[in-house]
């Protein structure tokens, strides 16, 4: 009955098809609806007064001559919003024994980090409630700030957090046995201690919130820039008592969010307290210095890693030292400890190795949390991984891509399970690695790097070979005791027009979900795209769901729309039936229309829905015209799809000053089922500036005290059009059979790997003058050192 | 980031301003562009109870030739720089610097003067009146007078610009045919400050440099002549020796910010090799010229 | 108490007075009191280049002037750029090549763009990146960008020889 899918000469077939965003067009006149925009009748705005230390004991609050200053509503300390917010704790049950103190909106005792929000100001302008902060007097008391990741593991250090009797969140070792057996008798060891800076994900619409509770009805409203509202829904509603179906969530236009934005902030709890104390709607909006230092924040990993290979140049083992501060709480609900235990476990994960050991130490500190951000341990996995093998290619004497050849597991190895405990259904390295070779011209970029350097010119070439997590399970929150869902649900619907409707609680953030989740729809049930309206981000709309996060809005929202337009297109095909007097299986829907079995356009589909709205009358008795469907998917199978693929990075590096141009960047990638290539690529685009980002830019700074240095657009710096190269694409489609449409997800694809291709050039480059580096950022500072210039 | 309020003028004159400024006992800002201080206002690093909007008086506007130098108005924007011919012709290290001064839209607004006056050691322009020996002409209460570009800069954002005096103009001597001019700079990323940046400017006799002025920016608190590297070259053959000898004589001409990211010895270090790729560049136009 | 001021200017060919705060700057001018919020703010110092406008037909940051400064000016924000049609061929190479995401800083890279392109000629790729380079966006990797005002400025310059 169906075709199968991706085939692309047949009417409604958009499964595949590169087409553009129908809601991109509003963006592009400025008419987007972002909650930086909105504005509610007697709004009122907030700002916060932060602490100005890492470390401080809150003595007193004096805020009596702020009261009285113009347009001022409200004042409110921690200990006005502790009466009516439950406190909340960021730990996971299945980590075992992981600790965190519990939260409040705003502290009651102390201050954890520089920059967290100690009072909030409430008037009737954003500038009246920042004059109002600096009438405030807060009086500190400084407390010594816990910031060195060493110093805070010493027996007797001083503590983030009295009450935890000490600085370690969480501690895991994973071990296959053998390690130390296997690596004193290997023929090649090779070590290295890696260093990744702290980054943020600096969305360029900042956080930004609107709560607005009615207390009338007890119902509470929030506008929240968020990907994940039904999260939000239930925890607004538990931490505030208010019933969850009196609370809504509404995510409209969202201005980047890259996993930043589905964390539970302080501010943003703080907002909502305000609003029910207030009775009226309460917006903030974090200015650029404010989301420095109140976003989560994320990497800051030391790995001491090696990797053993014998004399063939096969790798036999790993063994892994990951120690990762991750600020002062772990960030709620979906914890702190996330990004460490993907990093140990995506360990080497594209190759063929059985021995394996990892210790993971997550570390308390005074600085503002880290937490989920694109591709959450996925970099350094692959940065450690990529450069350990680069560097045992160079001992046995290979060259780095023969030694992948080698070494990544075959093709035909699936399924197969890595030696961290995923299981892998089908991935597809070695063929990625020959697109990648033939599309980079790997040979001819060799011989052209050896006639440069004799000039002088020095050219680097790296790759970096990755895996995925993508479509969550339970696996991920669900059994940890997290109230975040791993399923989606969508409601489709023929409205009395014949057009269709799409309500579905994956959300959107500019990356094309709701024109994917449209082209399933009017492809499974065979209308016009144009026909399918999909609306997203609204507890009170589409049915509960995870929404968009770990790559999961095509294999899991995707999946979800097939099945609810598949059994929607059933439905409708039974009332066509009885109109037609005709049996379902002779009749099929084609471009808005029923057709028969020779392909005669017999009924429209408006028809069928005037009939089914107005004129049930003329149905024969007893027919259901359920033209609407609601439906939910939750993976089963695998707990999670894996995607992988490979980049390739080209650098030239000016050696005199340590500066590195970015030539050309390729990938290939295996995303399952390409809904839409042409949104895939721009994914995979961003993913890789944002890689790169890490690669050669972005770190937050902070000083001894704790204190962030370059918190400021100005000064913290991220890629810009000038210092990014063009970067070319391919793939290579090897769909997951856990699920009709075999999408994978392709989000965290590109900055997966990005920064490993990057260290792996620029260190190759550097082999003339007998240089490495193995710090990200590379900065010219750090190349300049490792270069002995300086 | 909102501003703390203020109150706003807009003299027609150099001499209404001077009113304003008296008016305002002190807690005034003079507004050009505006493009370093509204961010420091919005950040509430400076809160003046006055800002007087300078931008249309009339005075401050203009680039005319005048006799053998260049009269250009403070109120000159960035982008002028880029696009005047008399800049082009006369002032040619202004014309090479301004594409590296932030990005096309700062340039649009941003002015000359502002930036003079704000004395940012990593800015463009301060060094670049320095390298081509410009004039300061500045305005008070009391009249006009002049101030050499070298005693124009004081210390970190201190200049010879007592409160209320306006900064009015620029007399650069204009560009002969023996200059040979030349400007870059080191920055992480375009339109970024720059790590290391430099002007130079020779004056050749033949293949010998008979006067050389180089001017460092982000290389010390104020933009600073490297005099010991000028002296190296002066009177010699400009060749690698001469090159490297003014790269050594750096050290003591330079005395770089140090922190984290960029590390005083890095500054130095890149001082050098910039100093002897611009000067590298001029063999070759030297050759050409002779 | 509140200190405010008079400003008169023309915003999108309309003739505007408002009695304000001088502190306001003339993007929070354009997004609070005119309503026009596709003048976006993403770090109110001049360095996303998100709030871009046109100020007597520069580009000009929204957040770097206080509005009283725009007194006397007309002001272009995308919402007149896109009604006066100018910029059609631009938003349509923007839509079919997918040079935006989020959206959030897409006005701004309009406005650049459209600057950017009124003088004759094709830019260099090279040239088109110089221009974007106080233009922040952080979904799209700038790739698609560059080639849909890449195109632009080829169309553009096709029709011109046609004609």
């Amino acid at each position: 009955m169906n075709a199968p899918l991706g085939a692309l000469d047949r009417p409604n077939s958009y499964i595949g098809r590169s087409v553009s965003r129908p809601n991109a067009k509003r963006l592009l006149a400025g008419k987007g609806r972002y909650v930086t925009d909105l504005v509610l009748p007697r709004m009122v705005h907030a700002a916060f007064l932060r602490s100005p230390y890492a470390h401080a004991r809150i003595v007193s609050v004096d805020a009596e001559a702020a009261r009285t200053m113009p347009g001022v509503r409200l004042i409110a300390t921690g200990g006005d919003l502790a009466r009516i917010c439950q406190p909340w704790t960021g730990t996971l049950d299945h980590f075992k024994g992981m600790k965190s103190a519990p939260q409040l909106p705003l502290p009651v005792g102390k201050a954890t980090w520089a920059g967290q929000a100690v009072v909030a100001i409430v008037a009737d302008t954003r500038a009246q409630a920042e004059d109002a902060a600096e009438a405030v007097m807060v009086e500190f008391e400084e407390l010594p700030p816990v910031i060195d990741i060493d110093a805070a593991r010493e027996p007797g250090a001083d503590r983030v957090a009295e009450e935890l009797g000490d600085n370690i969140c969480f501690h895991a070792k994973l071990d296959t046995g053998g390690i130390d057996g296997l690596f004193a008798t290997a023929a090649h060891v090779v070590e290295e201690e890696f260093l990744f800076g702290r980054h943020t994900a600096v969305t360029l619409e900042p956080r930004a919130i609107l709560a607005d509770y009615e207390a009338s009805e007890e119902r509470l409203t929030v506008h929240h820039a968020t990907q994940t509202p039904f999260q939000f829904q239930d925890l607004y509603s538990r931490h505030f008592g208010i019933p969850e179906a009196q609370v809504r969530v509404v995510a409209p236009d969202i201005g980047g969010s890259f996993g930043m934005k589905l964390h539970v902030y302080h501010e943003d709890m703080a907002v909502v307290g305000l609003s029910i104390l207030l009775g009226r709607p309460v917006k903030f909006v974090a200015d650029r210095i404010e989301s420095f230092v109140s976003d989560i924040h994320a990497r800051d990993h030391r790995v001491r890693a090696r990797m053993a290979i014998d004399a063939a140049g096969t790798i036999i083992g790993m063994d892994v030292d990951d120690v990762t501060a991750i600020g002062a709480f772990s960030t709620y609900p979906r914890t702190s400890a996330v990004e460490g235990n993907q990093v140990i476990r995506l360990m080497g994960a594209p190759y063929r190795f059985g021995n394996y050991r990892a210790e993971l130490s997550v570390v308390f500190q005074n600085k503002v949390q880290t937490s989920q951000y694109r591709a959450v341990g996925h970099p350094i996995a692959a940065a450690v991984t990529e450069r350990l093998v680069d560097m045992a290619a160079a001992r046995a004497g290979l060259d780095p891509a023969v030694m992948r050849e080698r070494n990544l597991i075959a093709d035909d190895a699936y399924p197969c399970e890595s030696p961290t405990g995923y299981r892998f259904e089908a991935l597809s390295h070695q063929e990625c690695l020959a697109r990648l070779k033939a599309m980079m011209d790997y040979d001819g970029l060799r011989a052209e790097q050896a006639v440069l350097r004799a000039k002088g010119i020095h050219r680097g070439i790296g790759i970096a070979s990755f895996v995925e997590i993508s479509n969550p399970s339970p696996a991920f929150y669900g059994i940890g005791g997290a109230r975040i869902s791993a399923q989606d649900g969508a409601v489709v619907k023929v409205t009395p027009s014949g057009e269709v409707r799409c309500l579905i609680s994956v959300t959107e953030q500019g990356q094309g979900t709701e024109t994917i989740i449209g082209q399933i729809v009017a492809d499974q049930l065979g209308v016009a795209r144009e026909k399918v309206r999909v609306i997203t981000g609204d507890t009170e709309v589409t049915p509960h769901g995870g929404a968009t996060w770990a790559c999961r809005g095509a294999g899991i929202g995707g999946e979800t729309a097939l099945r609810a337009a598949r059994a929607l297109k059933a439905n409708v095909l039974k009332v066509a039936a009885a109109i037609l007097q005709a049996r379902t299986d002779e009749l099929d829907l084609l471009d808005g229309w029923i057709v028969d079995a020779v392909g005669q356009q017999r009924l429209s589909l408006a028809d069928v829905a005037r009939i089914a709205y107005f004129r049930s009358d003329t149905l024969p008795p007893g027919t259901e015209a359920q033209l609407t469907v609601a439906h939910h998917f939750a993976p089963q199978g695998y707990p999670f799809a894996f995607t992988n693929g490979i980049q390739g990075c080209h650098v030239e590096l000016d050696a005199e000053t340590g500066f590195v141009k970015i030539l050309k960047h390729w990938v290939v990638e295996d995303c399952g089922r390409i809904i839409n290539p042409l949104l895939v690529d721009e994914q995979v685009r961003g993913g890789v500036v944002q890689g790169l980002g890490a690669a050669f830019f972005e770190e937050c700074l902070y000083d001894a005290a704790g204190q962030l240095t370059n918190g400021s657009l100005a000064d913290y710096l991220v890629p810009m059009a000038c210092e990014m190269p063009d970067i070319e694409i391919d793939h290579v489609e090897t769909p997951t059979l856990d699920t009709i449409l075999g999408a994978k997800g392709c989000g965290e694809a590109g900055t997966a790997a990005a920064s490993a291709a990057a260290l792996n050039a620029v260190n190759d480059a550097m082999t003339p003058f007998g240089a490495t580096i193995a710090q990200i950022p590379m900065t010219p500072a750090r190349l300049l050192r490792a270069l002995g210039r300086i | 980031m909102k501003a703390r309020a203020f109150r706003y003028v807009r003299p027609a004159t150099i001499a209404e301003a001077f009113d304003a400024f008296a008016e305002a006992g002190g807690e005034a800002s003079y507004l050009a562009g505006g493009h370093s201080l509204a961010p420091a206002l919005a950040l509430r690093l400076q809160a003046p109870d006055v800002l007087i909007d300078i931008a249309h008086i009339g005075a401050l506007r203009g680039i005319v030739l005048d006799g053998d130098s260049l009269r250009i108005g403070a109120l000159t924007r960035h982008a002028e720089a880029l696009t005047d011919p008399h800049i082009a012709a006369h002032a040619p290290l202004l014309r090479m610097a301004a594409p590296h001064v932030a990005h096309p839209a700062i340039r649009n607004r941003g002015t000359l003067g502002g930036s003079v006056a704000l004395a940012d050691p990593a800015a463009e322009f301060p060094a670049v009146m320095l390298a081509m020996g410009a004039e300061m002409e500045i305005a008070g209460p009391d009249g006009h007078r002049r101030v050499p570009a070298e005693a124009f800069f004081l210390d970190l954002y201190q200049t010879a610009l007592e409160p209320g005096e306006l900064l009015v103009a620029f007399h650069v001597p204009i560009a002969r045919p023996s200059h040979r001019w030349a400007f870059d700079e080191f920055a992480r990323r375009r339109g970024d400050y720059a790590v290391i940046g430099a002007g130079v400017m020779l004056d050749m006799d033949g293949p010998t440099v008979a006067e050389a002025r180089i001017a460092f920016l982000s290389a010390a608190a104020t933009p600073v002549r490297a005099r010991q590297a000028e002296s190296c070259l002066a009177g010699r053959l400009l060749d690698a020796g001469a090159i490297a000898d003014a790269q050594q004589a750096l050290a003591g001409d330079l005395d770089p910010p140090d922190d984290e990211q960029t590390p005083a010895a890095m500054r130095l270090h890149l001082g050098r090799v910039l100093l002897g790729r611009l000067l590298g560049g001029l063999i070759d136009n030297a050759a050409v010229a002779a | 108490m509140t200190i405010t001021a008079s400003v008169t200017l023309t915003i999108n060919g309309e003739d505007v007075t408002r009695e304000i705060e001088p502190r306001e700057t003339l993007a929070d001018f354009l997004r609070r009191d005119m309503q026009l919020t596709g003048t976006h703010t993403g770090c109110e110092m001049g360095v996303c280049g998100a709030c871009l406008v046109l100020v007597d037909g520069k580009a000009t940051h929204g957040c770097l002037v206080f509005a009283v400064q725009a007194e006397g000016s007309t002001v272009e924000t995308i919402e007149g750029l896109s009604e006066r049609g100018i910029i059609g061929d631009i938003q349509a190479a923007f839509h079919e090549r997918n040079a935006l995401q989020c959206g959030f800083c897409t006005p701004g890279m309009l406005v650049t763009a459209h600057s950017m392109l009124a003088p004759p000629g094709v830019p260099t790729r090279e040239e088109i990146r110089d221009a974007l380079s106080g233009n922040y966006c952080r979904c799209t990797g700038y790739e698609a960008i560059v080639d849909a005002i890449e195109a632009v400025a080829r169309q553009r310059a096709g029709e011109e020889v046609a004609a």
